[in-house]
């Protein structure tokens, strides 16, 4: 063991050479709001990176206990903030499993349709921020455009854009407005043409397949052992999704495609991640279709009680990955104990290792990769 | 020559007009232009960006956003004047002016138009230097120190790395920049800008386009370390917001910002108006020699005018590449930048020159 006090006497130090340390954040423009990082720099070579979390820090998992069962969903949308639908989804299905009530199928469909245009809209987010961080400017305003009639469709659906509230604990609030199918149907049709367009930006770029191809190396191994899910874990060739692996809601009956690549790099996420918006548009399509008619909430108690002792973990695939929600029920109406597993959290745990030895334009590049949302980090 | 022009010769006698008062009334003139462009540069970006990326850009103050320069220069002039307390106050009060110095300087040996020779009376230019493009080279290395003492200055780390990263793209891309400058000098045989243009005149061929080719790969390495000297997207990593919050201009705010700002929008209008000058024929109207293009050579105009409208045409065309650029562009990465300029162009520039000889003595 070596005395930290001792200054080391390196040539580099003998030399007046020294790291420098960068405090990275939290306001930073490509920190994605309040991640803080302090990184260890060797000219522009990155030695070492700590993420500082907890800026946003809210105290949700506490408040969970602090209200009923159908009052907690609302603190869902403030986690994942940009994709209220999915955390919904989540909470929503986990008080569903611990108290025991069947969904009827027309509020599945619905969830199921909300869940992937929602997908789309965070997918279209991080594209918007990731392109901006290398750099190309111009398909963040492209791929706001799309989101901006995404979040009109939620608006018109629950009277929200962003802190959606949509779902509730037994089924849906809210039918589908008259002509929003129809609505949503004209911008599926649109949207694959409008994918293509960003890929005409990015995909065949040279400058673009520089800066991300081999870039952020995340093994399949290191994936898992972190507990990686989501796009990072398919991008890393690992094709594991929720909505195939334990189907929840309608997936058992709408076809789509896993799409997983190999590389394990930034290029390879960023595919995964296109073509998951054109699958989600495919799903999204068949939801229109099969939309089945009849009743949109299931009949359940007034006061919803979980049984006593009873606890459950239910988790989703997210656009991020896994959002999971572990309940413990006392008997009372609210949640002894919420536990959330955000999928931001546990995919900015690999990001010293994946920006490890690189520069540091490529750290900004591995932090529009991760698709992190400090919301749902820091809770 | 204007009426008033001869009227102010008659006053101060023709030698105190030639050598004092028609240089200082080119040098306002050029300036007024200049400054005007660079004002209306920044909406021309903001708006074609705009345009670009499906928006509108500035459209409150005024018409279609025209009077926006002035809003912005008047914001800019009466922002407190911050000098950040751990700056080393010389150096961050130095490096913004001499980014803006020297791009202006250069202004004076751009021929805007025909010398006096074609016009008969005042030549379209501030000085002919014979050796003008030595010192468009000399000049333009001045403005690197601008930026490494701003980032230095700043004693910010954001800043300093900006600096450090611009002081080694700044100077590796130069090397190329000034090899390819030799392809146009061998093919006129000299190093006066008007003569480059009236030599691409007698020999009725743009460089870009001379010698099979090889003008156009040294017009190519020229731009592109154009492009990367005015840290300009795709080459825009002192800067890189994403990356440097703001690169070397971080600590900068108010007029000492907009110095830094008016230095790369003036470099932009330097390095395109070399380019102009060298490759695309300066101020010569296109298809010179063929009939049916008379009409492009503006024979209406004074031959001074047309000549102008003919530069300022092609430097805008040029201007709107760099926007463009800017609209399509992710950003390179520093070592990538590297080499970039070190092993592709830096040799295609030396096989440019090497076969422009080859053509020469054949």
């Amino acid at each position: 063991m070596t005395d930290p006090n001792t200054p080391a006497t390196t040539p580099e130090t003998l030399l007046g050479l020294e790291e420098m340390v960068l405090n990275f954040g939290p306001q930073h423009p490509a920190t994605h709001g309040v991640l803080r990082l302090k990184v260890r720099l060797d000219g522009e070579r990155i030695v070492d990176t700590y993420p500082i979390i907890g800026y946003l820090h809210r105290g949700t998992e506490k408040l969970f206990e602090l209200h009923p069962f159908f009052q907690n969903v609302p603190h869902t949308d403030r986690m994942d903030y940009v994709a209220a639908a999915t955390s919904n989804l989540a909470y929503v299905g986990a008080v569903e499993r611990l108290t025991g009530i069947v969904v009827p199928p027309r509020a599945r469909w619905i969830r199921t349709l909300l869940a992937e245009l929602q997908r789309i809209a965070s997918h279209l987010l991080w594209l918007a921020t990731h392109a901006i961080d290398i750099g190309a400017m111009t398909p963040f305003f492209y791929t706001f455009r799309e989101r901006e009639l995404i979040l009109d469709l939620f608006e018109e659906y629950c009277g929200a854009r962003l802190t959606l509230n949509c779902m509730r604990p037994g089924g849906q609030p809210y039918d589908l407005t008259v002509g929003w199918a129809e609505r949503c149907a004209e911008f599926i049709e649109d949207f694959p043409s409008r994918i293509d367009d960003y890929e005409g930006l990015l995909t065949e770029n040279r400058i673009w397949k520089k800066r991300t191809i081999g870039v952020g190396v995340l093994p399949p191994d290191v994936a898992i052992s972190y507990g990686v899910t989501g796009p990072m874990l398919r991008g890393s060739g690992i094709g594991w999704d929720l909505r195939k692996a334990m189907p929840y809601e309608a997936y058992d009956e709408v076809d789509f495609d896993v799409p997983v690549f190999h590389n394990c790099d930034t290029y390879d996420r960023y595919l995964v991640r296109m073509e998951e918006m054109r699958q989600s548009t495919r799903i999204v399509a068949q939801c229109l279709d099969k939309l089945p008619e009849g009743p949109i909430m299931a009949k359940r108690p007034r006061v919803l009680k979980a049984p006593k002792q009873s606890e459950v973990y239910y988790g989703i695939e997210g656009p991020k990955g896994e959002i999971g929600f572990y309940i413990v029920g006392d008997g009372t109406p609210n949640p002894f104990r919420c536990r959330v597993r955000p999928p931001s959290f546990f995919n900015l745990q690999v990001l010293p290792g994946m920006v490890h030895g690189q520069l540091v334009a490529d750290l900004v590049a591995v932090i529009g990769t991760t698709d992190i949302v400090l919301g749902e980090v820091d809770r | 020559m204007p009426r008033f022009l001869e009227a102010i010769e008659d006053v101060v006698g023709s030698t105190l007009f030639y050598y004092a008062v028609s240089p200082l009334l080119k040098i306002a003139a050029a300036l007024f232009v200049v400054l005007t462009l660079i004002a209306y540069l920044t909406l021309a970006e903001r708006k074609i960006l705009g345009f670009i990326q499906v928006r509108l850009g500035p459209n409150r103050v005024g018409p279609w956003g025209l009077f926006q320069p002035i809003a912005d220069v008047a914001k800019l002039l009466v922002k407190e004047d911050i000098v950040p307390q751990h700056a080393i106050k010389w150096a961050f009060v130095l490096g913004p002016c001499l980014v803006v110095g020297p791009a202006l300087v250069i202004l004076a040996v751009i021929p805007f138009g025909p010398s006096a020779d074609v016009t008969g009376g005042m030549g379209w230019h501030i000085a002919d230097v014979n050796v003008a493009l030595l010192f468009v080279l000399a000049v333009a290395t001045i403005g690197v120190y601008g930026i490494i003492l701003g980032g230095w200055g700043s004693n910010s780390k954001f800043s300093m790395l900006g600096g450090l990263r611009s002081a080694a793209q700044m100077i590796s891309y130069e090397v190329p920049q000034g090899l390819s400058l030799v392809v146009p000098l061998m093919m006129a045989g000299t190093m006066s800008l008007n003569g480059i243009v009236e030599a691409q005149h007698d020999q009725h061929i743009w460089y870009v386009f001379n010698y099979y080719g090889i003008g156009l790969a040294a017009f190519f390495v020229y731009f592109v370390a154009g492009v990367a000297e005015t840290n300009r997207n795709p080459f825009d990593l002192p800067e890189a917001e994403s990356e440097l919050v703001a690169g070397f201009h971080t600590e900068y705010s108010g007029m000492r910002f907009a110095l830094f700002f008016l230095g790369e929008y003036a470099n932009m209008i330097v390095i395109s108006a070399v380019a102009v000058t060298l490759f695309i024929g300066g101020w010569l109207p296109p298809f010179a020699n063929q009939s049916w293009a008379g009409f492009l050579s503006l024979s209406f105009l004074p031959a001074g005018l047309a000549g102008f409208i003919w530069f300022f045409v092609k430097l805008l065309a040029f201007l709107f590449v760099y926007i463009w650029f800017r609209g399509t562009f992710p950003r390179y990465r520093f070592d990538q930048l590297m080499a970039l300029g070190w092993k592709w162009l830096l040799p295609m520039a030396l096989a440019a020159i090497m076969l422009t000889g080859l053509v020469k003595v054949l």
